[in-house]
């Protein structure tokens, strides 16, 4: 049988990938091809990194051993999900210290999410179960990435993140059946978060016209992720007696659930650098990385 | 450096390859790749390989027919059909 | 059991264990020693300066955290509400664990002093008489190993580096009164620096009321006995 050989041809690998081929670090690739895949996972490993910071905050804050623990687990995975992608970046040749270089300028980006402050232990509980869930059901889609290296990452860091979505549901299911002031807590951070969320998934552009897809680095269109967030999630908002902040929020006789056009500027000013908290985080990230500069030298150098 | 991780989900299972860590040496990686593969439980033992020492392999020469050495080089389903059937016929004889 | 804001001794509820006031206070003093360290070691989440190092790092300050638990259930009967509930002044651990040290030269001479000390106290508390202590710190023990391989690879790396050295040389006053006096010598010899003066358990710097402050925010935020 003969190996599997990838075309050279750009239609020819293009429809490759369409056919579900796969690709591996070693094989030769388009340079749009590449391009558009450095893009897209360097920005998902800046979006681990960056994730982090906000969370950060609370495991010094928590306020029990048991949630203290859980919720440094949680964020250690997600620093170690940057390790991962940052590793597929670095294969594709791109070196680390440019990926963080060009992360604290500001050239290169992270999701929505993460640009935003946060304000309780409401907020720990919502992005834990919340935020989470979003991301894997982009994760899910990513399973089956074209580029293979990145495909089988994703499986790990799916495995990882079903504890997060158990540990946020825990989180906000015991503030929701707690004081009235702490279900409070839990739907003031949902008020909070829930435009964010709904833009998570990026502007509903047809699947045919998103490089991503054509290239199937994803295998799922952006509004096809939204919904099914939105199917798997809303009702579970509901059935704890929240409410979500869009009056025309519903589930059609169909199965597709229609909502309040989210602010699309609002998620394009964000991403490219106006987040409320992006100045602010970055600097603490830049600081850092300069801060032990020394240390990399000294212990990398093997 | 660039140091492999292969890991064995359990004990008897294959090695598989899970992914790399970029350190100094052997020691670095091998408390990095501890934490990184096997701080849930997953897996029961880890290789640790300097990527230098992998050598990859992917192509072979596929010019002949060489379906005599494989499963899907034999098809005994008409012949076995064939001797039943003669069996079959024979069988009055030899029953 | 008391809640938030009591001003009653931590004495007063340690019901549990029938074990002679001095091995509580000393048990005490490991648990809030190793709940500090473990806060300060999880102040590196994210921010450490190598990923790899700081997926590592995060299980040691966990472990920690998991060894302090672990003393304080051998203690009362609600864990939490000993790690967090008590006032200020009732607090028992060292005055080396409570610095915030958000540069990395001194977190790590922090950690390799502190894992040579903790040995120290840890292979006494094996020995004790009370089974569920021996028990309990020869698990301690156990995982600790795994923190000691940790500072010994850094340490082996940085013993050269001029700012290694000196945090060393700055926290080794702290790390000897880790220890009761009658253990400092081993401690001197296993580290290689010549005993001084120690800075001694018994006074808290302002770093712990800060910490603290931050540690207990979210639960003082609600009424005692309130479910998270």
């Amino acid at each position: 049988m003969a190996a599997v050989e990838v075309p050279q041809d750009e239609q020819a690998f293009l429809d490759y990938v369409q056919d579900g081929g796969q690709v591996e670090a070693t094989d030769r690739i388009p340079d749009e091809y590449r391009a558009k895949l450095v893009k897209f996972i360097e920005m998902h490993a800046n979006s681990e990194l960056m994730g982090v910071l906000p969370e950060r905050e609370w495991i010094l804050r928590a306020p029990t051993l048991q949630r203290k623990l859980a919720l440094t687990a949680k964020v250690q995975d997600e620093v170690g999900h940057a390790q991962l992608i940052y590793r597929v970046v670095e294969d594709l040749g791109k070196p680390r210290e440019q990926c963080l270089a060009d992360l604290v300028s500001g050239k290169s980006k992270f999701h929505n999410v993460f640009h935003y402050p946060t304000r309780s232990w409401g907020d720990v509980g919502v992005i834990a179960w919340l935020v989470d869930a979003a991301a894997i059901v982009s994760q899910k889609a990513l399973l089956k990435c074209s580029y293979a290296p990145y495909a089988r990452i994703m499986k790990k860091i799916c495995w990882e993140e079903s504890f997060h979505i158990l540990h946020g549901r825990d989180v906000i299911l015991a503030m929701v059946t707690g004081t009235p002031a702490q279900f409070e807590l839990v739907q003031e951070a949902l008020d909070r978060w829930w435009a964010p969320l709904m833009q998570f998934h990026g502007n509903p552009i047809r699947r045919d016209e998103d490089p991503m897809w054509r290239w199937r680095i994803k295998s799922q269109g952006n509004e096809e992720a939204r919904q099914q967030f939105l199917e798997g999630y809303v009702p579970q908002i509901w059935e704890l007696g929240l409410t979500v902040p869009d009056p025309k929020l519903r589930r059609r006789d169909d199965g597709v659930w229609e909502y309040t056009e989210p602010d699309w500027d609002e998620l394009r000013s964000v991403v490219t650098g106006h987040g409320p908290m992006t100045d602010e985080r970055l600097a603490f990230r830049s600081r850092f990385i300069e801060q032990e500069r020394w240390v990399r030298d000294v212990v990398l150098a093997a | 450096m660039i140091w492999e991780v292969f890991r064995q989900e359990r004990h008897g299972r294959p090695f598989e390859h899970a992914g790399s860590v970029v350190a100094p040496d052997a020691d670095f990686a091998e408390t990095w790749a501890r934490e990184q593969y096997g701080r849930r439980g997953e897996s029961a033992a880890l290789w640790i390989v300097p990527r230098d020492a992998i050598r990859d392999v992917e192509d072979w020469a596929d010019e002949f027919d060489l379906k005599y050495r494989r499963v899907d080089g034999y098809s005994i389903k008409a012949r076995l059909k064939e001797a039943r059937e003669r069996r079959r016929l024979d069988g009055a004889v030899h029953e | 059991m008391n809640g938030v804001g009591s001003t009653e001794p931590y004495m007063s509820e340690v019901p549990a264990s029938p074990a002679p006031y001095g091995m509580r206070v000393r048990l005490l003093a490991l648990a809030d020693d190793e709940l500090v360290i473990g806060w300060r070691d999880s102040e590196w989440t994210g921010i450490a300066p190598v990923l790899e190092e700081d997926v590592a790092f995060s299980s040691i300050a966990q472990n920690e955290i998991g060894h302090a638990r672990a003393v304080y259930e051998l203690l009362a009967d609600d864990a939490d509400a000993l790690a967090f509930d008590r006032p200020l002044e009732e607090y028992r651990c060292a005055p080396l664990v409570e610095l915030r040290l958000l540069d990395w030269a001194h977190t790590i001479a922090r950690r390799w002093l502190y894992e040579e000390a903790d040995r120290i106290r840890i292979e006494a508390l094996r020995r004790d008489a009370d089974p569920a202590v021996a028990g309990l710190a020869a698990k301690i023990d156990r995982e600790e190993a795994y923190h000691r391989m940790h500072a010994e690879l850094w340490h082996e790396r940085l013993r050269e580096e001029p700012r290694f050295r000196d945090a060393v040389e700055e926290l080794w006053p702290y790390a000897l009164g880790v220890l009761p006096p009658a253990q400092r010598a081993a401690l001197a010899e296993r580290v290689g620096l010549a005993e001084v003066p120690a800075v001694e358990r018994g006074g808290h710097t302002g770093e712990l009321a800060e910490l603290w402050e931050e540690m207990t925010s979210v639960r003082r935020s609600a009424p005692a006995g309130a479910q998270w």
